[in-house]
Formats: structure tokens, C-alpha cells, sequence
């Protein structure tokens, strides 16, 4: 909302105040400044000139040599504008001047000869949006402007214009009336707003015109008032200007007057071209299922029964609040004309607007609520304004139907109660001024319980709360004192899947990954370029309505795309080798119909490539499961699985639970992704893991006795897992085994085709005795003949 | 043969002090000492010495013979020790070379910042919940006093699922849920992903974090919010930071305020993260609107309570001067690895 403090200082006095103080103040009293602007300030050093001469350039067929008679003196500039004539006066940019967007203008040679400067277009001078054609050519003054005069002067520009955020629970503010209101309690200044008088011409306006609200629930008042033999013109300089420093184009006289009304007093206006309204009727009624209308955009627009419009006996004229209709505009030839001022339903105006897709500044108006009891002010104003301008003359009288007047209400307040909920201490005379200062009259101020009398602008003022905020922006935030909660310790501090996760992270980290985050809202293609079969339940997505794009659109059940893109984009930033993980949620689509919701579960993905291979990827999830205390767990080999490379995948077990997979992502996919490299991926049901992790802690003795270590290595055949010998040791050993390392894996010289070599270092220890020498060498033989014999190994020597 | 011996011990010592190593020292052993030595010579021709004579001459001679035993020794300690400490010396390796850093791996910012944010919190007697992103209408919105066809609703640009559920566009709605399983006192924050339908911009993200406050109990004032709120921006920002509660507006809240901190970055003087004002605008707060403890069954006569909520992404940025949203989402490493 753009308030021009020119205007504003017309109902309260703050023309002594600095912009950037006022908006300061403002601010904190509840009215927030998103800037603070000073209309024109880019342009410097910009006079108004004469054209004394035009010649044509003796170098450049499409340029001319102006003289220009800039006050001082007289220069010399060439333009390439078609525009100019001699005795024009216009916008000259001197040498060394500024204009908006940075421009800096220099003298300088334009085919061979000097230009001093340059003329400027309207759009040049930063009025693109409020001078017709403004690119098209020199910006040509009217001609009794003054020469020699800076532009900013001619132009009133220079002006102190504050945009405010004006939230929605305020829309009272949305006008200068309001801001008015709020300047004057927070400047302790009094307000003072214009009395309205209308000069009639005699005749009675229900001669003119009648009207009927059908559609009671959708219009609580509607008001009308008629101007004859209007001139359409120009508006004045003055109401120009004030409109332009608002962010408002002026158009003409009539369509000014209802913008200038709609930002003064917050009431949108609707002038009709009175001669196109048949019967002399005005019916306030909801549209006919299929009726149509062409709107001032010249579209036909097809309504149905749950908008409302405004219409004369025949046919549909406007579309209540949201739009006019082409056939009633006021154009030129209209002669006389029917302002109309109107309470709508804003649920109404908002649902029309929305179906037809289509926001103006007066439906978003009344979306956001308009008090009615303005409606008929602003409509006299507007009438006043028209008198003014003379626009033309006003039929005496108004029609107004408004059946159920709102009145204002009352809402109980305690100030003991406020002061008990604010953490103050504000007497109560103080908290009385401050809600009289906001135009809330205070009754019962003797009772420990008052009444506040709430203005039928104020919508927003319900309950004492709502009164306890009026009274805290006004005594202001920053002198409430800061307190710390009384009462009870509470105990506070993270859960157990809280704790966890930080202990994850923080071993997941210590082995070299980086965290990483990344949207949970993803593409369905992802799941073809990962190879999900297409019956795969990860298919079955939460998808969403209204997404930004088909990139943006389903909730992710798999976290594996994500985390490929992020090594394909650190890839591509020639990072040679990376790790990552991210602990972030899937979403899978219950079918419960009470909660209605998916289930949101917590994924653990881990992601490498470059310097590594499926055993680091491998021993990052080892070593995470056993920081959490998880010791028994089983990886088992996992060739199905369509994104992974069959031969070097394996699924992840934990009490015959699978909670994940883990393996080297098939070639066809890393490809798809511009990857050159092996990736390495797993994906791990941390639920599971959380519920599965064992933090309590129990000491364990250190070993009393001496242990002997014993070496073995077998040659097997290739395909013969580690796990199966580790499991024999384990078997033959018994409770004698206290650790078994692979110590060495070969495969090429000097070994045959097809076989391995592999080596073990294990460690034989009792916590009852000290083992002897023969009885280890007993348990070590015992284990090396059922390799030999379960495995077709061959002991090595 | 008296002074035969101290002439001796004289040259020997001599000849001790020149020795520069183990050899050379080895010689004057030799020299002095060996089978053919001068001193083992004088003892053997002690046997022409008279009866009275031999024994103090003996004496003498193994006095000498002792004393240079004892300073061979000694020389040869301290050449050894010269030269284990020359070889050490010539031991050099370049320190200046890099050293070796096993992969160092990193939090992400937006975790480190959380976690931060969490201690802070937990230190103040509040508990961490978390709650669903898929969320219904109702505690988006209805629960959390905006109701169907509110304006407020435009403004949020929500994710739809259907008609009932959506993509929670604020983590307010764990407020009502956890009010209605759990009694006052409560104190708790609630992090998680928010999703808006904002088109990535630097400034702009469809998803990102943010973290939810909610104290209700007997007797909370506006002051125990600003309080709270003070001591956190205090130790999020560090000590010297002032804070600025500006008045505004959420169907949630009432009174509401927004919290403006001063700028880390520059300490108020003004630069391009609080763009010259001085002041970062970090979260929006109030006391939980009366409606809402309504809709949880929570007597709001009884009790009063405020709430507050952080943009994590916002926080991340003016913390550490990051100047485009986007940069936590693209985990590029060359970005991670500097947290
Ligand atoms: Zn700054």
C-alpha cells in the first residue's frame, strides 16, 4: 500500500516529521514500512528546455540537431526522436545528469557533431507506467511550462511516498483515511477528515433510478447516486499527481474520481454509462446458470449461479466487486453516468474471482472485508469530487438499501487481566487513552471489567486479547519487559531416535561423508531412470494437485535419485571422489481412511564414488550399526534388485528383519546420471535401525588370560564367500575364538585359474584358563580339515 | 718412575682431550693402556723397584691407570652422544610438506544451525517433537484459526494433495496436535520441512525448515516471550545482540510480533545481509491465540502461552552470510565443506 505523505498530511499533520523517522515510528506501532521512497530520486540534474531550432543532421539521415534553450543558455543536442518541433518544450538531461536505473547521460559526439546532453521520454524519466505511449517518442510539455526549471519540479516528483505492508487483519488500513488513523495515534496528533459536502442540482435521483437486492446474503448494501451531463476530461494536475505517487495511472475525470474515493476512504466505486442501463432498474441478484457477460476485457465470460452480479431488468451489467461489463463502461461519449458504492460478500467476491481468474484491486477489497458503513461516505465524496472537477452535475439524493445496519459491539476487558497477560504494569487511565486515541470507546471505566465499544471498522477486535494487542502496540513492544518463565523446571532435552541421529551423524561424518539435504518433493521419471520395475510398489506416490512443475510433484519414496544427483552434480564440478549421506523421510500412501495420512518414515541413504569400492561403503554400515550397539548382523547377497549391479549388492539383515540394501549401482543407470565412475549406494530403514539399537553399555572384563594367535591361508574357489569359512572357524572354534581377521585376499600369479587365495589371522583366547599350545593346535586342525573338507580348500603353505 | 707416571697421566689426558671419536680414543686406550701401553710397560719394570718403594709406586700406577680408563670413558659417552645427536640432526624431513587428512566430512549447515538451535532450547527445559509433513487441512489451517475461504490462505500458497490433505506449510499445526494429547505445562520445539509454492529463487524454496515454538502454562506473559526469545537470539548471534520486537499479524497469535535482531554480520552499521538497516528480521512470535487453546479443550482462562517460529534456512544465511537459499539444497561439496 503506497501512502503519499503529501496526502496523508491533509487529515493528519506530519509534514514536519522526516519520512525515514515517521516510517520508523510507524513501524513500531504496528504499521510495518517495507520502504521508504522518495518519488524521482534517481533523476538529477534533468531542466526543462525550448526547442529554439531543428536541423537535420548532415552525417545521419535519421537524426536531428536541436538548439536548446535551457534557461541559462543555449545548447546543442541531437536526437533521434521523430517527435520534436521547434517551440516544444520538453525534458532535457543535461551533461552530467542521472535518470533511473543508473543511467548517466555525457556529452559526447554523435556523427561527427557535439551533443551537450539528451531529450527524454517519458519512460526515460521513470513514468512508463503512468504516461500513455510514454517509450514512443520526446516527452512533450505543455506549454506554458517554465524553461530552465528542474523536471522534478514540473513534474511533482521529489515526494516522500511510503509503501506499507498492510497484514490482512487490518484491511481498514488499505486506505489513506486509515493510515490517517493510525498516524495520528502514533504521532499523539489529531485527525481531522474533511467534511463531505455534495452540491445538488434539484432533481430527485428516484426519478432516475431503482433499485432491488435480490441476493441479500451476498450484498448487505448497495447505494447509488447519478451525475448528469458529465465532460469526460483529464483529470486535474493535483489529483494526477496524488494518484501517480500511489502507484495509480490516471485515466480520466470519472474513472480517476472512483480510484481517488476507493484510496481515500478504502470503498471501491463502480461508475456505469447510466444511458446503458435498461428500465431505470438496478437488480442486485446471482447470475443465471450459463448466463453471459462480455467484461471490460471484451471476453465473454460464462457465470453461473454462485456469483452475483449487478443487472438491469434485460441482462447482466457487471460482475458484483470483481469486474465490469464492456456494454456499461464509461467511455468518451457517455453523458451521464451512476456511481455505484456496494457492501459484497468477500467469500463470494473471493470464490468469483478465483473461477473466473480474475483479481482486481476492488475484488481483492472485498475479499479481505470493507466496513459497509463507508459505503455511503465515499459515495459522496465521490459525488463532492465530481462537483469539484466539474465533471458534471450530481442529481440530488441517493439511493441507498442497507436492511441490516452493522452497529458497533462490545467486547469485555480487564486491564488487571491485560496487565496479568502482557507481563505489565500499564494503568488503566493510560490503557483508556490509548483505546479512545484508536477510536474504541471505553464505558464502565469505574468496574474492574469495562466495555469496550469496537468502531464497525475495526472487524478484526473480538476478544479482550485482541484489545490487549491495541494496547501493546500502542504502549509499545520494546517497553514491555523482558521476563523469564516462572514456574516448574521441565525436564526438556532430546529422545532416544533423537540422540541417535546425532550419534549417527557424527560417526557417519568421522568416516568422510558430508551430510546432505535435498527436496522430498521429486519427479515420478525418477523412478524409470533408477530402473524401478513398474509394478514396484515405491510407484505408489503421494502425489500432489497443484505442483510447480512434473520436476516437483510427488512426494519421494526412495531417497537413491536424490543422492545420485547430488554426486552427479558434484561430479560435474570435477570433484574426482566424494561421500554423502542424508537422513531424511519417504512417504508411502496409507490406505487409512481415519488418519488419512501416509506414512512418513525416516530413510538413511549413503552415497560414494571415486577413491572407493563396495567394502568402504560396506564398513561405513558396519561401523554405524556398531557405534549403536547393533552386533549381530547379516549381509546377504541381493541380485534382483534392478538399480543395483547384480554381482555386487547385498541386502542387510538384522534379526531376520531386512532393513536395506547396499551395493554398487548398475552401469546402465550411473550412465543415465553422466557418471563415468562406480558408485556405491545403500539405503537403510532407520526406524529399524533406531529400534534396533542397543546404547546401554555393560563393562566387560579384560582378558586375565594369555591369547595365541594362529594364521591359515586357503586357496578355495572364487566364488566361495568369506562368510562361509568365517562360519565354519566360528563353529569349530567355539567359545576359544575371540577374533578372526581376513588379513589378505589374492587373486592372479601364481595362483590357478578360477581360485582365490585367502588368509586369516584368528585369535584363540579362554577368560577360565591359559590355553595350551596342543589344545589350540587340536581346535585350528579341526577347523582347517572342514574347510578342506566342506569347502575344497587347500591349506596354503 | 714417579714422575715417569705423572708425565703419563698428563699426555694421556692430552691426548684424551684431542681424540675426536671412538677410534682415535680407542688408539689412546692402546697407547696407554694395551699390552704394549707405556703405563702396563712401567708396571711391568716395577719388579727393579725396591721392597720399600713397589707398593706406593703400585698404588700410583693403578690410580693413573684408573683415572684414564675413567676419562675414556667419559670422552667416549660424550662422543656418542655428540654423534647420536649429529645423526639425529641429519635426520630432516620437510614440515613444511601437507599433511595427510583422512576424509574429513562435514554436518550440514542447516544441522549444525539446528543443533544449535535444539541446545539452546533443550537448556531452557523444552523437549524436541517432530510431527507429519503430510498434514490434514485441519491443523494446517483450521485449528491454527484460519478457517475454509480465509484470505490468509492465499497468501500461503499451499501444496494440495486433495481436498483434506496438503503439504504442511508451517510446522504451527504440531501445535494443535500436541496440545491435544498433552496438558499444560508444555514447553517444546518442533522442527521440520515446510513446503510453499514458491518457485526457487535465491531468496525462495519450496521446501525448507522451520522450527516451531510452544510454551503454554499458568501465568505465561508476553514478557516470559520476549524473555525466552531474547535469550535465544543472544546465544544464537552471540551476546552483544539486541533485539527489536516490531508488532504483525498471524491468525495463530495475539498480540503477534516479529522479531528484528541486530545484524551479526556488521553489528548494526549496516551492510548487504540486513541491507544497510542495520536490523535481520528472524522469526515471527506472539501469544498463542485463544482460539487455538479453544480448539485444543485448553482453558484460556486458565492458561495463556506463546509461540514462535524460525526460518532454519534464514537463520543459516545470516549466521554464516550465505546469500542464496538454493546453495543448501544443491549440496555442492565445495559449499558443504566449508562448515
Ligand atoms: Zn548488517
Amino acid at each position: 500500500m503506497l501512502v503519499p505523505l503529501k496526502w496523508l498530511n491533509e487529515y493528519v499533520k506530519i509534514d514536519d516529521i522526516d519520512p525515514q523517522e515517521f516510517a520508523d515510528r510507524m513501524t513500531m506501532s504496528g504499521s510495518k514500512v517495507e520502504e521508504v521512497i522518495e518519488t524521482g530520486k534517481e533523476i538529477e540534474n534533468v531542466v526543462t528546455g525550448r526547442i529554439v531550432k531543428i536541423e537535420k543532421h548532415p552525417n545521419a539521415e535519421k537524426l536531428v540537431v536541436c538548439q536548446m534553450d535551457v534557461g541559462s543558455e543555449t545548447i546543442q543536442i541531437i536526437t533521434g526522436a521523430d517527435n520534436v518541433r521547434e517551440g516544444q518544450i520538453v525534458p532535457v538531461a543535461l551533461h552530467g545528469s542521472k535518470l533511473p536505473g543508473g543511467v548517466k547521460i555525457k556529452r559526447g559526439k554523435l556523427r561527427g557533431l557535439e551533443s551537450n546532453g539528451m531529450l527524454c521520454s517519458a519512460a526515460e524519466l521513470g513514468l512508463g507506467e503512468y504516461v500513455p505511449n510514454a517509450a514512443a517518442g520526446i516527452y512533450i510539455l505543455p506549454e506554458d511550462t517554465k524553461v530552465g526549471v528542474d523536471i522534478k519540479d514540473v513534474l511533482n516528483l521529489g515526494n516522500a511516498v511510503i509503501d506499507f505492508e498492510i497484514t490482512s487483519n487490518r484491511p481498514d488500513c488499505l486506505s489513506m483515511i486509515g493510515m490517517a488513523r493510525e498516524a495520528s495515534v502514533t504521532f499523539n496528533r489529531p485527525l481531522s477528515i474533511p467534511e463531505i459536502h455534495v452540491k445538488e442540482n434539484g432533481q430527485d435521483v428516484n426519478d432516475f433510478i431503482d433499485v432491488e437486492i435480490k441476493a441479500k446474503d451476498l450484498c448487505t448494501r448497495y447505494g447509488v447516486r447519478i451525475v448528469r451531463n458529465v465532460k469526460i476530461e483529464e483529470s486535474p494536475d493535483w489529483m494526477k499527481e496524488r494518484l501517480k505517487d500511489a502507484g495509480v495511472r490516471p485515466i480520466n475525470n470519472i474513472v480517476d474520481i472512483t480510484n481517488y474515493v476507493m484510496l481515500e476512504y478504502g470503498q471501491p466505486l463502480h461508475a456505469f454509462d447510466y444511458d446503458k442501463i435498461s428500465g431505470k432498474k438496478i437488480i442486485v441478484r446471482r447470475a443465471k446458470d450459463g448466463e453471459n457477460l462480455k467484461t471490460l476485457d471484451g471476453k465473454d465470460r460464462k457465470l453461473d449461479n454462485s456469483m452475483l452480479v449487478i443487472a438491469d431488468p434485460e441482462k447482466p451489467l457487471v460482475v458484483a466487486g470483481v469486474m465490469g461489463g464492456e456494454d456499461s463502461e464509461v467511455t468518451e461519449k457517455s453523458s451521464n453516468i451512476l456511481f455505484e458504492t456496494a457492501n459484497f460478500n468477500g467469500t463470494s467476491v473471493r470464490l468469483t474471482s478465483k473461477k473466473l481468474g480474475f483479481r482486481t484491486e476492488a475484488s481483492s477489497r472485498f475479499e479481505k472485508g470493507i466496513d459497509p458503513n463507508i459505503a455511503l461516505d465515499a459515495l459522496n465524496r465521490a459525488a463532492e469530487l465530481v462537483v469539484e472537477l466539474k465533471a458534471g452535475e450530481v442529481v440530488s439524493g441517493v439511493v441507498d438499501n442497507y436492511d441490516n445496519e452493522l452497529r458497533p459491539w462490545t467486547v469485555d476487558i480487564s486491564p488487571d487481566r491485560i496487565n496479568r497477560f502482557l507481563g505489565t504494569d500499564i494503568p488503566k487511565d493510560k490503557m483508556v487513552s490509548i483505546l479512545e486515541s484508536l477510536k474504541i470507546d471505553v464505558v464502565d471505566k469505574d468496574k474492574d471489567v469495562m466495555k469496550a465499544v469496537i468502531p464497525t471498522f475495526r472487524a478484526d477486535i473480538e476478544l479482550e486479547e485482541d484489545i490487549a494487542e491495541e494496547i501493546a502496540r500502542i504502549y509499545g513492544y520494546n517497553n514491555i519487559e523482558s521476563t523469564r518463565i516462572k514456574g516448574e523446571a521441565l525436564e526438556g532435552g532430546l529422545n532416544r531416535e533423537q540422540k541417535i541421529e546425532g550419534i549417527a551423524r557424527d560417526i557417519l561424518t568421522g568416516s568422510g561423508l558430508y551430510e546432505t539435504i535435498t527436496y522430498s518433493i521429486v519427479s515420478p521419471d525418477d523412478f524409470d531412470k533408477i530402473n524401478i520395475p513398474k509394478n514396484s510398489a515405491l510407484r505408489n506416490t503421494i502425489t500432489i494437485l497443484n505442483p510447480l512443475g512434473r520436476d516437483l510433484s510427488i512426494m519421494r519414496t526412495t531417497l537413491i535419485p536424490s543422492m545420485l544427483e547430488v554426486i552427479a552434480r558434484n561430479y560435474s564440478k570435477k570433484i574426482e571422489s566424494a561421500g554423502f549421506f542424508e537422513l531424511g523421510r519417504v512417504y508411502w500412501p496409507l490406505d487409512d481412511k481415519i488418519s488419512k495420512l501416509p506414512e512418513e518414515k525416516n530413510m538413511l541413504v549413503i552415497g560414494m564414488y571415486g577413491d572407493c569400492d563396495f567394502y568402504d561403503i560396506k564398513g561405513c554400515i558396519e561401523l554405524l550399526l556398531q557405534s549403536l550397539g547393533i552386533r549381530k548382523y547379516e549381509f546377504k547377497r541381493e541380485s534382483d534388485n534392478a538399480t543395483f549391479h547384480p554381482g555386487k549388492t547385498a541386502k542387510l539383515e538384522v534379526k531376520r528383519k531386512n532393513i536395506g540394501i547396499v551395493g554398487e549401482i548398475h552401469p546402465d543407470i550411473i550412465e543415465r546420471f553422466d557418471i563415468p565412475k562406480h558408485v556405491y549406494i545403500c539405503e537403510l530403514d532407520f526406524d529399524e535401525i533406531v529400534s534396533l539399537s542397543e546404547l546401554d553399555k555393560h563393562f566387560k572384563p579384560l582378558p586375565k588370560y594369555p591369547s595365541i594367535e594362529r594364521d591359515m591361508a586357503l586357496l578355495v574357489d572364487r566364488n566361495i564367500m568369506a562368510s562361509e569359512i568365517e562360519d565354519i572357524i566360528r563353529e569349530k572354534g567355539g567359545n576359544l575364538i575371540e577374533s578372526i581377521k581376513l588379513f589378505d585376499v589374492y587373486e592372479g600369479k601364481q595362483i590357478p585359474e578360477g581360485k582365490k587365495s585367502i588368509a586369516y589371522s584368528i585369535i584363540y583366547r579362554s577368560d577360565c584358563r591359559t590355553l595350551k599350545d596342543d589344545e589350540v593346535n587340536k581346535v585350528h586342525d579341526s577347523i582347517i580339515k572342514s574347510v578342506e573338507s566342506n569347502l575344497g580348500a587347500q591349506l596354503r603353505l | 718412575m714417579r714422575d715417569q707416571l705423572l708425565k703419563i697421566k698428563k699426555e694421556a689426558s692430552e691426548d684424551i682431550k684431542k681424540a675426536s671419536n671412538a677410534i682415535e680414543l680407542d688408539n689412546v686406550r692402546v697407547k696407554y693402556l694395551g699390552k704394549k701401553g707405556s703405563l702396563t710397560a712401567i708396571l711391568r719394570g716395577m719388579g727393579s723397584l725396591d721392597s720399600e718403594e713397589r707398593p706406593v709406586i703400585g698404588k700410583l700406577a693403578n690410580e693413573i691407570r684408573s683415572e684414564i680408563e675413567e676419562l675414556i670413558n667419559e670422552a667416549l659417552e660424550s662422543v656418542k652422544e655428540r654423534e647420536r645427536h649429529e645423526k639425529l640432526k641429519s635426520e630432516i624431513i620437510d614440515i613444511s610438506m601437507p599433511g595427510r587428512i583422512k576424509n574429513r566430512g562435514a554436518r550440514h549447515p542447516l544441522t549444525i544451525v539446528l543443533d544449535e538451535i535444539k541446545e539452546i532450547f533443550t537448556g531452557m527445559g523444552f523437549l524436541v517433537v517432530e510431527g507429519p509433513e503430510v498434514e490434514l487441512d485441519y491443523y494446517n489451517f483450521e485449528a491454527m484459526n484460519i478457517p475454509k475461504n480465509h484470505p490468509a490462505r492465499d497468501v500461503q500458497d499451499t501444496f494440495y494433495i486433495n481436498d483434506e490433505v496438503l503439504l504442511r506449510t508451517q510446522t504451527s499445526p504440531m501445535q494443535a496436535r500436541y496440545m491435544e494429547k498433552n496438558k499444560p505445562p508444555i514447553r517444546i520445539i518442533v522442527p521440520g520441512r515446510v513446503y510453499r509454492s514458491d518457485t526457487p529463487d535465491a531468496s525462495h524454496s519450496p521446501v525448507f525448515t522451520q522450527i516451531e515454538g510452544l510454551v503454554v502454562d499458568d501465568g505465561i506473559t508476553m514478557g516470559n516471550l520476549k524473555g525466552t526469545l531474547d535469550i535465544f537470539a543472544r546465544k544464537l548471534f552471540g551476546e552483544d545482540t539486541k533485539t527489536k520486537f516490531r508488532p504483525h499479524h498471524f491468525n495463530f497469535t495475539e498480540p503477534s510480533a516479529e522479531l528484528d535482531v541486530s545484524c551479526s554480520v556488521c553489528k548494526g552499521a549496516g551492510c548487504s545481509v540486513c541491507k544497510g538497516t542495520g536490523w535481520v528480521e528472524i522469526l515471527g512470535c506472539g501469544m498463542v491465540h485463544p482460539k487455538v487453546l479453544e480448539f485444543c479443550k485448553i482453558d484460556h482462562r486458565k492458561y495463556s502461552g506463546f509461540a514462535f517460529g524460525v526460518g532454519l534456512e534464514r537463520v543459516a544465511m545470516i549466521k554464516y552470510g550465505i546469500n542464496d537459499i538454493r546453495l543448501f539444497y544443491e549440496n555442492d561439496i565445495r559449499f558443504l565443506n566449508q562448515f
